[in-house]
């Protein structure tokens, strides 16, 4: 039953993962980036993680997924249509990616430590409440830290994108 | 129940798409996407692990991994529309101003 769902939404989320990189319209490869996030999320439900399911779908489809559509309204894409790949070097590129995917197969597929094929522990209830604790106690810092780089890039995008006072 | 190398496998193989897009294509709002394709490929494997060796620390990494992409993409946006106001163009090898 799980198998079943996850190679179904493996599945997906590798065909819509190419269509993005594949894809000539820039729009086509965000609707289709969009349909991989909720794949992915769909992935940690079945992991357990409900969540970081509903913080992805948030985030990513709600929030960044659209703020790429408006940049997408805002600019020119019509010229980008006509080109899609890199003219020339995308043969050095594409050996390093095969060579890159083929590496990191062999040292998944041969190694013991990823043939965990149950988890160590069962999960007790309360789940969220859990992980909200260890989040606000032991990483408290780095969540504050994290809240701070946010305003700053809050504060950069805007100034990055005002018009320049002539 | 499904073995853990499966996900750490759908991980690598969504990874290789992602850097095949940033390496390949031209245009640089596609790059983009493909780099926030790879930041969730990472989160896949940060959820599986924590989830078989019932740890924590996976998911509260993949938090803090989500608040950073969405300053990244905020901050690569702004940066996306002065380039588009300024040279008018989309496509990476044609932005060499910074002599790249």
């Amino acid at each position: 039953m799980d198998q079943g769902f996850f190679l179904l939404f493996a599945a997906a989320s590798v065909v819509t993962a190419l269509t993005l990189v594949l894809a000539r319209n820039p729009v086509h490869s965000a609707l289709a980036l969009m349909a991989c996030f909720l794949q992915i999320s769909a992935i940690f439900v079945l992991l357990e993680a409900p969540l970081l399911a509903v913080i992805q779908i948030f985030i990513y489809v709600g929030a960044i997924m659209v703020l790429f559509l408006f940049v997408i309204m805002m600019i020119d894409v019509r010229e980008a249509v006509l080109q899609r790949f890199l003219p020339g070097s995308s043969l050095p590129a594409l050996v390093l990616l095969v060579l890159l995917g083929v590496e990191m197969l062999v040292l998944v597929l041969r190694s013991d430590r990823f043939s965990v094929a149950e988890p160590v522990a069962m999960r007790t209830v309360g789940e969220v409440r859990q992980l909200s604790t260890t989040l606000f106690a032991d990483y408290l810092l780095p969540f504050e830290v994290a809240s701070v780089i946010l305003l700053a890039a809050l504060v950069g995008a805007i100034v990055l994108a005002r018009k320049e006072p002539q | 129940m499904v073995p853990l190398w499966w996900y750490i496998v759908l991980g690598v193989v969504l990874f290789v798409i992602g850097a095949a897009g940033v390496l390949l294509r031209r245009n640089i709002l596609v790059v983009l996407m493909s780099l926030e394709l790879l930041l969730n490929s990472v989160n896949i494997n940060f959820i599986a692990f924590g989830h078989y060796y019932d740890d924590f620390r996976g998911q509260i990494f993949a938090i803090f991994v989500i608040a950073i992409t969405a300053a990244e993409v905020a901050v690569a946006l702004g940066i996306l529309v002065a380039l588009a106001r300024n040279k008018s163009t989309l496509k990476v090898d044609e932005v060499t101003t910074m002599k790249g």
